[in-house]
């Protein structure tokens, strides 16, 4: 990875993230009444980076999307930042979703904004000034590396650097809950461990809560076992063959949650299920 | 039908709800109403030019071919330049508004839309509701004046009539009832092309499979409701004004 960007780790935002900043409380949803999810209860504490993994089509979207607010759930309860999602109007919603960062499984950037726009848009939303916001995409955007790209338009960028885009987009207001939607789903090796360098360098750097959707275990098990090297400005595996102590797992299967823990739980599971998914 | 509503209500209920999109709304204005100009001005003026042409000819049967410019400048404003102008915005714009929304909801746009905070039914559909309404409104205008232009070429250079008569005649026949009729039909016209258009679009599933057919059923379902519509508006109309 080239060295562009100058790290300065920073406080979130907002001061008053509650210790358990995400709270799944036997959560279910169902689509024309075939159940996605059912049952499911799980943590994420201030500062942990839970990667969720699971076979295709088990709902992994469906409950990033939940734990977004952007789908409320038929039973069990959802709480973000302390606050039950179910009892928001849409407009408080609105309020609580800025303190979140989401990055989509096909990026979902604004195709008729050129890639300055499209990372600024929450700044303008806040009217901040042209100045600072400037300033702000500048930065985001040196973060991911695409600092050259800012008259370019979505479709003029390679699907890595949509990723990319997508990532300073949601990065831009220091979030304190980062959402990852298969961020490297589609990409080329190359391009997706460019990808989760980035992840891995926000959760490093920034501390930012984080919760990760993948389908490729070998993106999961290099953020579990790396870490952000910032003097040599790349990512590095930790001595020992250590395991990064915020970064654990949850796995779903046929809509609910076969497995919750650490890294090294998961890979010593004795359940025929997740032997057979990580074989 | 439901969903409908609840769409059209929050638009409205939109506009006094901050933030204000004010720029949207220039952007929204000028696309439909800069942008449908010269189909509208175009249609407008062939219309009035034909309407001129076929009706001088049964006109003449019974020797009141004089009386062409009453006919064209009545059918022109209280009938044909707001419907013919709904059906040219329907086609540009419903069509439009539907795939545009249709092509950010099945790419997720809309859901990062709300992700980034943002209300998109007061970011896309609110703008678009309020300049379709307006921009509709004007554009009918220019439609009955184009018309009745085009009547009056057809009916001075073709039909051999007196510019001045007919001119006369088309201004005079008109009363405030016409105007308010003419003037009152682009109005639900606008709401109804802007809010079938951003409901389907808003609506849209499956793909960009589902972005044709949301565009294909917006053109569709506004443009036969708006042929009902002035039916039903023209009917209450002519019981309360009488003509």
């Amino acid at each position: 990875m080239p060295e562009t960007a100058t790290l300065t780790p920073e406080q979130p935002a907002h001061s008053d993230v509650p210790e358990q900043v995400l709270v799944f409380e036997d959560v279910g949803i169902y689509f024309e009444d075939h159940p996605v999810l059912q049952n499911v209860s799980f943590v994420v504490n201030r500062g942990e980076t839970r990667i969720l993994l699971g076979p295709a089509g088990v709902g992994k979207s469906v409950l990033l999307k939940m734990a977004n607010g952007l789908l409320k759930p038929d039973t069990g309860r959802i709480m973000l930042f302390g606050q039950d999602i179910a009892k928001l109007t849409e407009d408080e919603l609105l309020v609580l979703r800025r303190r979140v960062g989401m990055v989509f499984q096909e990026s979902a950037l604004f195709d008729s904004l050129d890639v300055e726009d499209n990372v600024a848009y929450r700044l303008e939303e806040e009217n901040v000034s042209p100045e600072e916001c400037t300033a702000r995409v500048e930065e985001a955007l040196r973060f991911v590396e695409l600092e050259h790209t800012l008259q370019k338009f979505p479709s003029e960028l390679s699907g890595g650097m949509r990723r990319r885009v997508a990532i300073a987009r949601a990065i831009i207001t220091k979030p304190d809950l980062l959402l990852y939607d298969s961020p490297t789903g589609g990409l080329d090796p190359i391009t997706s461990t460019t990808i989760i360098e980035l992840v891995v360098k926000q959760r490093d750097f920034y501390g930012t809560t984080a919760m990760l959707v993948t389908h490729r275990l070998q993106d999961a098990f290099v953020m579990a076992t790396h870490h952000y090297d910032a003097e040599k400005k790349s990512m590095q595996p930790i001595a020992d063959n250590g395991l990064d102590p915020n970064t654990s797992f949850l796995v779903l299967n046929d809509g609910k949650v076969v497995f919750d823990g650490t890294t090294h739980d998961l890979v010593h599971s004795d359940d025929p299920f997740l032997k057979e998914y990580l074989a | 039908m439901q969903e409908y509503t609840l769409l059209s209500v929050q638009a409205f209920g939109n506009l006094f709800r901050k933030p204000f999109y004010g720029a949207d709304l220039i952007t929204q204005s000028d696309s439909i109403g800069v942008g449908s100009l010269p189909i509208v001005i175009l249609t407008g003026f062939f219309t009035g030019g034909v309407l001129a042409l076929q009706s001088a000819s049964t006109l003449a049967q019974f020797g009141a071919k004089a009386v062409t410019g009453e006919l064209v400048s009545l059918s022109m404003i209280k009938e044909l330049g707001p419907v013919l102008t709904g059906l040219m915005l329907t086609g540009r714009n419903a069509s439009g508004m539907a795939s545009e929304l249709g092509s950010m909801k099945v790419s997720e746009q809309i859901d990062a839309m709300r992700a980034l905070g943002t209300d998109p039914v007061k970011k896309l559909v609110t703008p678009r509701v309020i300049a379709t309404i307006v921009m509709s409104f004007f554009l009918t205008i220019i439609s009955d004046l184009v018309g009745i232009a085009g009547g009056g070429a057809v009916s001075i250079s073709m039909l051999g009539l007196d510019a001045s008569q007919y001119f006369h005649n088309a201004y005079q026949t008109l009363q405030y009832p016409d105007i308010i009729q003419g003037l009152l039909k682009p109005v639900f016209f606008g709401f109804i092309i802007s809010t079938v258009g951003c409901f389907f679009g808003m609506n849209t599933t499956g793909g960009t499979r589902g972005v044709g057919k949301a565009t294909t059923q917006a053109v569709v379902v506004a443009s036969v409701c708006i042929i009902a519509s002035d039916f039903i508006i023209s009917r209450i109309l002519i019981g309360i004004f009488g003509r």
